[in-house]
């Protein structure tokens, strides 16, 4: 209906636009010459595509996290008997500074981002990213302080402060030769990186969702993505700051964290946690979008209480930024304070404990299958919500006197975010897997991976709440015998090599699928939102048509008489802009062309970044290769070459 | 107290039991509100955690053999049960947590109630990767400085005044009470009140650097009269050296590497910014806990403190064998 409306308004024109006359092969073939990636490396590197950057973007994530992985199991094998000397002292500590720093900066924020750049577009029904050369500047700008990071690692001159780098120990004084700065700048770098990626996400979600798709109808994932990438927008730039500052008072003797010079120690924990907090559930959110979108395909109906469960998600949005003393409630600050902080803390799991009803409620009401998303799903209940509980308990002051920096948190953060990140991460792998691929993955592996992650998980992590009571601190790289540490560390440690293994069989799994799995087609879980609408994998250009929406399940409501609107031009790339809270079209605009110079801004900016490290003047050199190159990226192109009909 | 002594089970379960480093262990007072109110919350969030377990699993098993299509438009249908039973659940969220919230609120009170009762103050001033300890008094000739050590009498509530001298640490021994940071250019203070006669372990729980693992302190609740015993011998200039061996010990510590950092009362050894070895071998351990107080780790600790507490600030300084003997002698005659 839409499109016959739509046809009748565009006035007669010779661009090739798609439509009923133009459609199927040549549709295809036309759109792919205009979409596609150029080939050969310099394409690579030009290379645009959403669908591409995502998948760079969550494979360069896992990466990281085989790395700090890694890095988890050498921990666990040091700590697996009292007074081992198999780390000492000055590795341990770099080594847990660079698996907290790459789990939390490098994998977690990242492979969520990468996802959304990778899901958003399909999952709304357009062709591309907002701002298709920002999101490659983001990868390559990510790619880059990753990099930094890791060959810094191996050069012996990796950070080991902490990857929460707390001044004086980060400082001039005692942070001693350039680990610290290192660190800093790596982090400047992932958040310009993250930066760059929400600002594409927010306004792709806002201005480019199919017409009909209403916020009231947007995939919950999109929401969850929505309500992320705003809290990364007003979030990260609080750790920017801190970062640049902590640069400034090592590099050019500035003041800002000296106590002794009036400085104070304490305003780096408040700048830290401000974006730290938040910063966790910039991790969560996200997952609670897959475990929307899983529970719904899997129990066959819509999620029940959908406004319920977006005003969860803006909530806990919200709530997120008021919670951050509660890293520092062992500092001294004003107990009245405190009380405040406690209270927000406790108050934050009423969402998500809405959140939780709304999808055992569907479950309940529909009809779950138990497939491998679905268990990952299953194992996030099983293994989120003691975290949440834990969370509550070191909520209250008087219990995070003591539990606070002993295992007991690190048993607590590691069942939120694994259990309530990378648990719901592994089923979104396995969901999606097949319309990245075209191909499934193995059920049967799946399975046995996923007993032994769930299972080895809690060997893992349980008894690090007894050790934590017990009088473990944090980041100690042995331990006395004779305190009742001895068993649970050892439990630890086994399950530690448990969960490494079903990662191993989780990664076999993947390549396996990848090259013989078997073929998935367009749908293969009969799921309701749109990404699987078009092929499996999709086309450089997503939809052959842009489709119309009129349910929160268009698959399930529509199927195959899902309406399309048809007339955007063919030969250029243009995309449907629609508005921000009907999604009625709105105008038709240009979408960025591949190019290199996103990859030739990021060189210039890390030379300057990198350099900077070492002297202040790198600032000022550096700041003109990085114009040049920003330059040419945003140099005006001639217009097109058509008046411009309009869409009403 | 039952309630506790469940918790310290459950907690020893797990592991040999040990009350010397233990937040269950509830032998201090703040430390044994910290286990009633630890084992409110555990009731209630496990209670919590087995109403949403019942109601997944159940909800997983009810219809687990229907089939699987999506027809007609039933998919977007909820029954009449689910907006009752979600404001029973947001009503049963809300009254659990506003419940540990009051509760940790009162448990806070009594805690800050503590401060307005302390008798008596010890400054803990911490370093890397040691903690100087000082008894001060209005009366100079009884206040006392040691290190890595602090006894207190048993029943008496003390107010602990934190400093740091470099970056920030964190003072805590659990099985007294919470810990609390030592942060340079601040004051902050923490209550102890012990209730039982034992010997504790405490141990800095804020990361400060490559020895934060090796930066204990050992605690010795005792009765007020041997804590006065205590004191009073503390407060007496070191022992003279009475063998020869320990005269050339004596000599080499108070004329050579060692005087310039660590001071001893009563001889020419007055640095100030390692820790004072006045009464060093009525201690228990040696480096900040890194080594139980014992003839050969002295040995050990003297020959080559690198190897042992690698990245201390105390250097190897290469003594000959004759020198270490005298030198090993003279520190055990610090009773």
């Amino acid at each position: 209906m839409m499109s016959a409306s739509e046809k009748a308004k565009a006035p007669p024109t010779n661009v090739p636009r798609d439509g009923p006359k133009l459609t199927g092969a040549r549709l295809d073939q036309m759109l792919t010459a205009t979409w596609r990636t150029p080939p050969g490396f310099v394409g690579w590197l030009a290379s645009v595509d959403h669908k591409e950057i995502g998948r760079r973007y969550i494979v360069t994530a896992l990466v990281f996290l085989a790395l700090a992985g890694a890095l988890a199991i050498a921990i666990r094998l040091q700590l697996s008997r009292p007074d081992n000397d198999l780390i000492g002292a000055a590795r341990y500590n770099e080594i847990f500074t660079m698996h907290g720093t790459t789990m939390m900066f490098l994998f977690a924020v990242p492979v969520m981002q990468g996802v959304q750049i990778y899901l958003t577009p399909l999952m709304i029904g357009t062709r591309a990213m907002a701002f298709p050369r920002l999101n490659a500047f983001s990868y390559w700008t990510y790619l880059a302080g990753g990099s930094l990071l890791w060959v810094a690692f191996v050069l012996n001159i990796g950070p080991d402060v902490g990857w929460f780098a707390y001044p004086p120990l980060s400082g001039p004084q005692y942070g001693i030769g350039k680990r610290a700065d290192i660190w800093a700048q790596m982090v400047t770098f992932t958040e310009i990186a993250a930066l760059a990626a929400a600002v594409s996400l927010v306004a792709t979600i806002l201005k480019q969702r199919a017409p009909g798709m209403t916020l009231a109808r947007m995939p919950l994932f999109a929401w969850a993505t929505l309500v992320t990438s705003l809290m990364v927008i007003f979030s990260m730039p609080s750790v920017a700051l801190a970062s640049g500052m902590l640069l400034s008072d090592r590099l050019v003797g500035t003041h800002f964290f000296n106590p002794v010079e009036r400085g104070d120690a304490l305003l780096w924990q408040h700048l830290f946690w401000f974006f730290g907090h938040p910063e966790v559930y910039i991790i969560f959110l996200p997952a609670t979008g897959f475990i929307s979108e899983i529970v719904a395909t899997f129990s066959r109906r819509s999620i029940v209480l959908y406004p319920l469960v977006v005003l969860a998600l803006v909530a806990t949005g919200i709530l997120a930024f008021g919670l951050w003393v509660h890293h520092m409630f062992t500092t001294g600050l004003p107990r009245v304070g405190y009380s405040f902080y406690t209270a927000a803390s406790i108050a934050v799991s009423v969402p998500t404990g809405i959140q939780i009803f709304c999808w055992i409620a569907t479950m309940w009401e529909g009809r779950p299958q138990l497939k491998v998303p679905m268990l990952y799903v299953i194992g996030f209940f099983f293994t989120f919500v003691i975290g949440g509980l834990t969370g509550v308990m070191i909520a209250a002051v008087p219990l995070d006197l003591q539990l606070h920096d002993t295992y007991f948190i690190v048993a607590h953060f590691h069942y939120v975010l694994i259990g309530g990140a990378v648990f719901p991460l592994l089923g979104a792998i396995t969901y999606w897997f097949p319309k990245v691929t075209g191909r499934m993955m193995s059920e049967a592996l799946g399975k046995v991976a996923f007993w032994m992650i769930f299972l080895g998980f809690q060997l893992a992590f349980f008894p690090m709440h007894i050790a934590g009571i017990n009088g473990m601190p944090r980041r100690v790289y042995t331990y006395p015998a004779g305190l009742g540490l001895e068993l649970p560390n050892l439990l630890s440690s086994i399950g530690s090599l448990v969960v490494a293994t079903a990662v191993l069989l989780f990664i076999v799994n993947m390549v396996k699928s990848l090259l013989a799995g078997k073929a998935a087609g367009a749908d293969p879980w009969n799921a309701p939102t749109l990404e699987w609408a078009t092929h499996s994998p999709p086309k450089a250009y997503n939809f052959p048509h842009i489709p119309v929406v009129d349910s929160r399940t268009p698959m399930w409501d529509a199927g195959e008489t899902l309406g399309v609107v048809h007339g955007l031009r063919v030969e250029d790339r243009e995309l449907l802009l629609t508005s921000v809270v009907a999604a009625e079209p709105d105008v038709r605009e240009p979408s960025g062309m591949p190019t290199v110079w996103p990859f030739i801004t990021t060189i210039a900016v890390t030379v300057m970044f990198v350099c900077s490290i070492f002297s202040p003047w790198a600032v000022v050199f550096g700041a003109v290769p990085a114009t040049i190159a920003l330059i040419a990226w945003f140099w005006p192109k001639a217009p097109l070459p058509e008046p411009e009909p309009t869409i009403s | 107290m039952m309630r506790r002594i469940w918790v310290f089970a459950a907690s020893c379960a797990l592991s040999a039991c040990s009350g010397v480093q233990n937040a269950a262990a509830g032998e201090g007072a703040e430390s044994a509100r910290f286990v009633d109110l630890f084992t409110f919350f555990l009731v209630i969030c496990a209670i919590m955690y087995l109403l949403v377990m019942t109601a997944l699993v159940v909800a997983v098993w009810r219809r687990r053999r229907a089939p699987l299509t999506v027809e007609d438009r039933s998919h977007h249908q909820t029954s009449a049960l689910v907006t009752p039973a979600l404001i029973a659940w947001i009503a049963l969220v809300v009254v659990g947590l506003t419940a540990l919230t009051v509760a940790s609120f009162f448990t806070d009170r009594s805690n800050a109630a503590d401060a307005r009762k302390a008798a008596m103050t010890v400054k803990v001033t911490a370093n890397q990767w040691w903690w100087d300890v000082e008894y001060s008094s209005s009366d100079p000739s009884k206040t006392l400085r040691t290190a890595n050590e602090i006894h207190l009498p048993v029943g008496i509530a003390v107010r602990v005044l934190l400093r740091s001298n470099d970056v920030i640490h964190s003072f805590w021994v659990p099985s007294l009470a919470g810990k609390q940071d030592l942060i340079p250019g601040r004051t902050t203070d923490v209550q102890l009140l012990p209730r039982k006669i034992g010997l504790y372990r405490g141990q800095c729980a804020e990361f400060c650097g490559v020895q934060h693992t090796q930066m204990a302190l050992d605690i010795t609740v005792e009765s007020k009269a041997d804590f006065q015993g205590w004191y009073a011998a503390q407060l007496k200039p070191a022992q003279a050296p009475a063998t020869p061996l320990e005269l050339a010990g004596y000599r080499y510590v108070t004329t050579r590497e060692c005087s310039s950092c660590h001071n001893i009362s009563g001889t020419p050894a007055g640095g100030q910014v390692a820790p004072d070895l006045t009464h060093f071998a009525s201690r228990r351990s040696i480096a900040a806990g890194t080594l139980p107080m014992a003839k050969g780790n002295l040995y050990g600790w003297i020959a080559d403190p690198q190897s042992q507490k690698p990245g201390s600030h105390m250097p190897t300084v290469g003594l000959a064998p004759n020198e270490l003997h005298a030198v090993v002698a003279y520190l055990e005659r610090l009773k």
